[in-house]
């Protein structure tokens, strides 16, 4: 198997508002690899994102995926990538579990009960498997959404501001899920104003806007 | 094709968790028709010959009332990001959204307008004709519909803008809708008319997931 | 050669120099056509047998509601290219057209109604064209008003272009039902297109008439998108060294 290049950037530019956030940026993620993006309030980590993961189309520059641009390979990017943005992308009229039954149906992935289950429970949710999620709290709602790190395939972690609102307990179980992540071969991206330390790979940070 | 009916079978979950919004719509389309006699006084003739105008255009209003809300919670808790990078076609998940828009909000006008024409002394054949008229022409709506939806998706303002845009790609259903009723009561025969009505359907059945799902992109850049 | 010579001018810089020079003598092109327009109709045309002297306003109504229609398809064109090609100009085309087409939409139906009072005594009869006319109308102002809801240039440009071409798309369709509509309900259908036969003054009239609305619509357009590439480009470097902006130095 040809070793996979992971995730590039070649001459990314993004601008809002008027102003250029970043220009000529090259990034690049191998598997075994995270990126932890740092930069002050509006300094367009945000906007990093979304154009890595292809929701916004960059006027400059390229993303490219195993050595293909984004914009072309695009089927095959998305299903081995995941991205978890500041919404949560939970419905809120739904339990944990038929939220992350609807993620696994919209992804393609095949539907195994007991693996959601167990899922939840790493994530500290025993209990609430079945309870809608309005009357979880905004913590407890964040745990769900990390719960699919657990359950999908995908190679590639988009992850925007992930710690918010965890507990120390529930920090330690996404840094746990990051460092196995890592250590089998996969990419994680994320942003964080904290300090995160993962174990295991090789964690290199960027920092945008002005140092 | 899984990804389509799980986001069908999703959404009518959700509303009949919920139902608060498909009745607001109901109601409205009641209310509206009640309004009617109100303002032009209740003679029968009179009533006879603006039923199915009123009757169409007030399906047409409660259509758009329901329309406003299509994309907007999606896109609010963050769900429309995950479907537009979920690596299903975005185009088979819009079919998902107006085929739920129009199960929730359609077809309880089309089963409610018949009563309604009731209302309005419309005869038996007239009330067939009115209800295959709408059950045709609703989907049509949600359709177009839709588009508009997407297009104003997170504006302020949204919901008048987009009856702005909406409401003159709404005129050929509407003529040929309620016009197909009028011809009956002329004795001229609705078959033209529903057969308009279904080639509206299948083109924008055609077209509109496709053009709406191109509106989505561009709302979420 | 012609294949650079549009990318080249798709530039907003260069298009800026390109519009600034060719506005004023079209402008002014446009004026003369309207001028020889206005006299081939109201001094040289004769007057019509059955409709007198107050026929002479289809030399306005005729020209400006061609010009809507055909404003319209330019916007839906500009708006497959912006689409297509991502092209930054197109979507300032299709912004800057659409005022001028929704006036002229606006000027069909004044004048379609002043030439329907005396005709037909009435100031608006549901004529197929006219309502058609009316529909195109709200398509431009929907057009228009959701262009100026959005924020971010870009999604208002896209979002107007596909605008554009839906609104398009569904033109022939809205009149067809228009006019499928006022056959069936109108017993003696008044139309206000069946013209009299022309006599080759009036034809001229109508044509120089188009032509002078033709050419004021590319000037117009050409000043308005000047406008629109100063609003946008207004943090770049060749903006702040125009001479306009610059009054007190040397060129």
């Amino acid at each position: 198997m040809l070793p996979h290049t992971g995730l590039e950037t070649r001459d990314l530019a993004c601008e809002r508002g008027g102003k250029t956030l970043f220009e000529g940026l090259n990034l690049s993620v191998s598997p075994g690899q995270s990126l932890h993006l740092q930069g002050d309030n509006g300094s367009g980590k945000t906007s990093l994102l979304r154009l890595l993961c292809g929701l916004a189309v960059p006027l400059v520059g390229q993303v490219l995926w195993a050595g293909q641009p984004t914009t072309q390979a695009r089927e095959d990017f998305l299903r081995d990538m995941l991205y978890l943005g500041h919404a949560l992308a939970l419905k809120e009229g739904l339990s944990a579990l038929e939220n992350l039954q609807f993620a696994a149906a919209l992804s393609g992935q095949p539907w195994v009960p007991d693996a959601a289950v167990q899922a939840l429970h790493q994530m500290g949710l025993r209990g609430r498997e079945h309870l809608p999620l309005q009357i979880l709290s905004q913590g407890q709602k964040r745990r769900v959404a990390l719960a699919r790190l657990g359950l999908s395939p995908a190679r590639l972690w988009l992850l925007d501001e992930p710690f918010v609102a965890l507990d120390s307990a529930a920090c330690g179980v996404l840094q746990g899920l990051m460092q196995t992540h890592v250590a089998r071969g996969g990419m994680v991206v994320f942003t964080s104003h904290q300090a995160v330390n993962l174990a295991s790979g090789d964690n290199r940070s960027h920092r945008l806007g002005r140092a | 094709m899984s990804a389509l009916w799980s986001l069908l079978r999703r959404d009518l979950l959700l509303a009949l968790r919920r139902p608060s919004e498909v009745l607001t719509v109901v109601f409205f389309f009641v209310v509206v028709a009640a309004l009617f006699p109100l303002a032009v006084g209740p003679e029968r003739a009179t009533l006879r010959m603006l039923a199915p105008g009123v009757l169409w255009v007030g399906a047409l209003l409660a259509s758009l009332l329901a329309l406003n809300r299509l994309f907007e919670a999606d896109h609010h808790d963050g769900t429309l990001e995950q479907m537009l990078l979920s690596g299903t076609p975005l185009t088979l998940l819009v079919v998902a959204k107006i085929a739920a828009h129009w199960v929730l909000c359609g077809l309880p006008l089309v089963l409610l307008a018949p009563l309604l024409g009731v209302l309005f002394d419309l005869s038996g054949d007239a009330l067939g004709v009115l209800a295959l008229s709408l059950l045709i022409g609703t989907p049509v709506l949600s359709c177009i519909g839709a588009i508009g939806a997407a297009l104003t998706l997170g504006l302020r303002g949204g919901g008048v803008l987009l009856a702005l845009l909406v409401l003159p790609l709404f005129v050929p259903v509407l003529v040929f809708g309620a016009g197909a009723v009028e011809a009956l009561a002329a004795g001229l025969g609705s078959g033209a008319h529903l057969s308009i009505l279904m080639a509206l359907l299948l083109l924008s059945g055609l077209f509109s997931p496709w053009a709406c799902a191109q509106a989505l992109r561009i709302a979420l850049e | 050669m012609r294949r650079i010579a549009w990318t080249h001018y798709a530039a907003p810089q260069t298009f800026y120099g390109l519009a600034g020079v060719c506005w004023k003598p079209l402008a002014l092109l446009a004026l003369a056509l309207a001028l020889a327009g206005m006299w081939v109709g109201f001094m040289v045309a004769p007057a019509d047998a059955q409709q007198g002297e107050g026929y002479r306003i289809i030399f306005v109504h005729v020209p400006v509601s061609w010009m809507s229609m055909i404003i319209y398809l330019a916007m839906a064109f500009w708006g497959v290219v912006c689409l297509v090609f991502r092209a930054r100009m197109a979507g300032m085309l299709s912004q800057a057209l659409a005022p001028t087409g929704a006036l002229f939409a606006f000027l069909s139906l004044w004048t379609g109604a002043l030439w329907g009072k005396p005709m037909w005594g009435a100031w608006w009869v549901w004529d197929a064209r006219l309502t058609s006319e009316l529909i195109l109308f709200f398509l431009y102002i929907g057009f228009i008003a959701l262009t100026s809801a959005i924020q971010d240039p870009r999604r208002a440009d896209r979002a107007g272009a596909l605008v554009a071409i839906v609104g398009a798309v569904n033109v022939p369709i809205i009149y067809f039902s228009v006019k499928w509509w006022n056959t069936l309900h109108q017993g003696a259908s008044v139309s206000l297109t069946r013209s009299p036969s022309m006599a080759q003054t009036m034809l001229w009239g109508m044509l120089l008439m188009a032509l002078a609305c033709w050419v004021y619509t590319v000037a117009i357009v050409l000043y308005r998108t000047r406008s629109l590439i100063l609003q946008r480009e207004r943090h770049a470097d060749w903006v702040a060294q125009l001479p306009e902006l610059n009054p007190g130095l040397r060129p």
